[in-house]
């Protein structure tokens, strides 16, 4: 380090001893292009040779905007309900002792071993009118299979480990003596909770609320199950993308893909400026 | 004189240690919501799964896996796993490599990009093989005029799942070489080793345990991809349906057997997961990357 010459010009790697740089970033980046940006600069070359009018007619259709607002809809009201419950989970398996305690953590991350199709078919089983849950709630007037509420309990399983995992190893990190500091000062325990550590736990919060959330717009697998899929009511973005493959509708398909994608990134660079500012200022 | 003290001052701590939780009714409270919220949306969807496979005995359930089609969509999962995984162990390893012991410009965009597929639905992970090689497409023409199958076959389905599986092992051991440095590379460069040797002989002991449990979260999601596959697959029994596939194909048919039974090796497969997982968190977790969970 001390013999690197100060050279004023750009320099795209640091020197090191190390071998391999070449051969390792030449195979990484010429696989990522292969697999990844090659196909999805074809969706978005494809999309753009549509042209605007067609696009935005194929946009703008009742049914597309339907699915859109049905697919992002119930994922913001799903990550929502994992913000408050994935919140108490991880305060419960961090801060009490409980026999089993390892196993209960243990099964959190069943929604990411689990295959969607899976998880399909169980929700669904237990959902309908004659399933366990579903014969439970029918005589409340709740119908949860085959309707919105139904995509939303398939989202909420599939997105569950998220918040709970990124907020998780920030409370284990929490200095006790920050709460007892805020004790001996006269804070009721509920000050302290949310005056004192909740906004040192927002950042993580809102990092599981993003993940939780664009995983749940995506979602197709457990979904297309339990949601009965109507469309305008319950079918979602990403299957009608699938129907107008299946009808060859190749046009369609990709602009709606487009529109996902575009919606998907612009909300996770939205949220990482928000992560930034609630970082910054919650230090 | 010193002892009374000592024992004066434990209930003091005490009184602080209680300060600093809830009060007894609210941790139960709160355990109680978490415990319900767990029951009804992790521990019944598992139970309902082998409850409904044996629902017409254990004869009934084996019987609809001793079937032909069944039988070759555990084939067809097992070989998409077998070329997926390694495919992406070897990028893994690479990519891992190149941004943890390397300082170059662009390296964290480069990372943007490896994580790239978890932001994409898995429906568009499928759909923009077909826009490549479908009979529409841009190359589909080029593919048929040379007797080359890709969509509706083994190529397409194994593209699909490479692409959603792509950042499990790169994301798990980039922030682990990371932490680990360059310095036991180093050392064994100075003592004379060549670069296969310093991988071979310290780099991958080092990593081993972080790259199993890489490996182990691809392979599961590998075997148990549904959306990118549904679309590149064509559904063709026997031929080009996966597990998950199947399950889907006899549940519509109304054989909720046969789809449970499917459906319980795949959340067999779902446990086994996250038992090693488990054991290799609680075992090695030093020798993982500190982020746990992502």
């Amino acid at each position: 380090m001390t013999t690197a010459p100060a050279q004023a010009g750009w320099r795209f790697k640091q020197p090191s001893v190390i071998p391999g740089f070449g051969l390792t970033l030449g195979f990484s980046l010429v696989y990522l292009t292969l697999i990844i940006l090659i196909p999805l600069a074809g969706l978005v070359w494809r999309s753009a040779s549509l042209g605007w009018v067609d696009f935005w007619r194929i946009v703008t259709a009742d049914r597309t905007l339907k699915a859109l607002e049905i697919s992002f809809g119930t994922a913001l009201i799903a990550a929502l309900v994992n913000v408050v419950f994935g919140t108490i989970v991880a305060w419960v398996l961090v801060r009490y002792k409980f026999p089993g305690r390892r196993v209960v953590d243990a099964m959190v991350d069943l929604p990411f071993a689990l295959p969607t199709a899976v998880a399909g078919i169980a929700l669904t089983t237990l959902y309908a009118p004659n399933g366990w849950l579903g014969s439970l709630l029918m005589p409340l007037g709740i119908k949860v299979a085959y309707t919105p509420l139904g995509i939303i309990v398939a989202l909420v399983f599939v997105s569950l480990p998220f918040v709970v995992r990124t907020v998780e190893p920030i409370i284990e990190e929490i200095d006790k003596e920050v709460e007892e500091a805020a004790a001996t000062l006269g804070a009721s325990r509920f000050q302290t909770i949310t005056r004192v550590l909740f906004p040192g736990l927002a950042p993580a919060i809102i990092t599981g609320f993003a993940l939780a959330f664009a995983r749940g717009v995506g979602e197709y697998g457990s979904v297309i199950f339990i949601a009965g899929n109507l469309p305008k009511v319950t079918e979602i973005a990403p299957l009608l993308i699938v129907i107008r493959l299946e009808e060859f509708n190749y046009a369609a398909a990709t602009a709606i893909a487009a529109v996902m994608l575009a919606i998907s990134f612009a909300m996770l660079l939205v949220i990482n400026l928000l992560q930034a500012w609630s970082r910054k200022r919650y230090g | 004189m010193a002892d009374p003290e000592i024992k004066s001052y434990e209930p003091v701590h005490d009184n602080i240690s209680a300060a600093v939780t809830e009060s007894r009714s609210a941790r139960a409270l709160l355990m109680t919501i978490a415990f319900v919220f767990l029951g009804i949306f992790l521990l019944l969807p598992l139970i309902i799964v082998f409850k409904e496979a044996f629902a017409k005995g254990v004869g009934a359930y084996f019987t609809s896996l001793n079937d032909r089609d069944t039988l070759s969509a555990i084939r067809l999962t097992l070989t998409v796993a077998i070329i997926a995984v390694p495919l992406n162990i070897v990028f893994g390893i690479a990519a891992a490599w190149a941004i943890a012991k390397f300082e170059f410009k662009g390296k964290a965009f480069l990372t943007t990009l490896i994580d790239l597929p978890f932001s994409v639905s898995p429906v568009i992970s499928g759909l923009v093989y077909v826009l490549l090689f479908g009979a529409q497409a841009m190359l589909g023409p080029w593919l048929k005029s040379h007797g080359i199958e890709i969509l509706f076959a083994v190529p397409g389905i194994v593209l699909a799942t490479v692409f959603v599986t792509f950042p499990f092992v790169a994301r798990e051991l980039i922030p682990l070489m990371q932490e680990q440095g360059i310095g036991d590379e180093e050392a064994a460069l100075s003592l004379g080793a060549n670069g296969w040797q310093v991988f071979w002989y310290v780099t991958l002991p080092n990593i081993k345990w972080g790259l199993l449990y890489g490996v182990l979260l691809c392979n599961a999601r590998a075997m148990g991809e549904f959306g990118a596959v549904s679309v590149v697959s064509g559904h063709i029994r026997g031929m080009t349906n996966t597990m998950p596939l199947h399950v889907e194909i006899l549940y519509n048919e109304y054989n909720a057997v046969g789809a449970f039974a499917v459906a319980s090796l795949l959340a067999g497969l779902a446990l086994v997961t996250l038992i090693l997982k488990t054991v290799l968190e609680m075992r090695y977790g030093a020798e993982l990357a500190a982020t746990r969970g992502h």
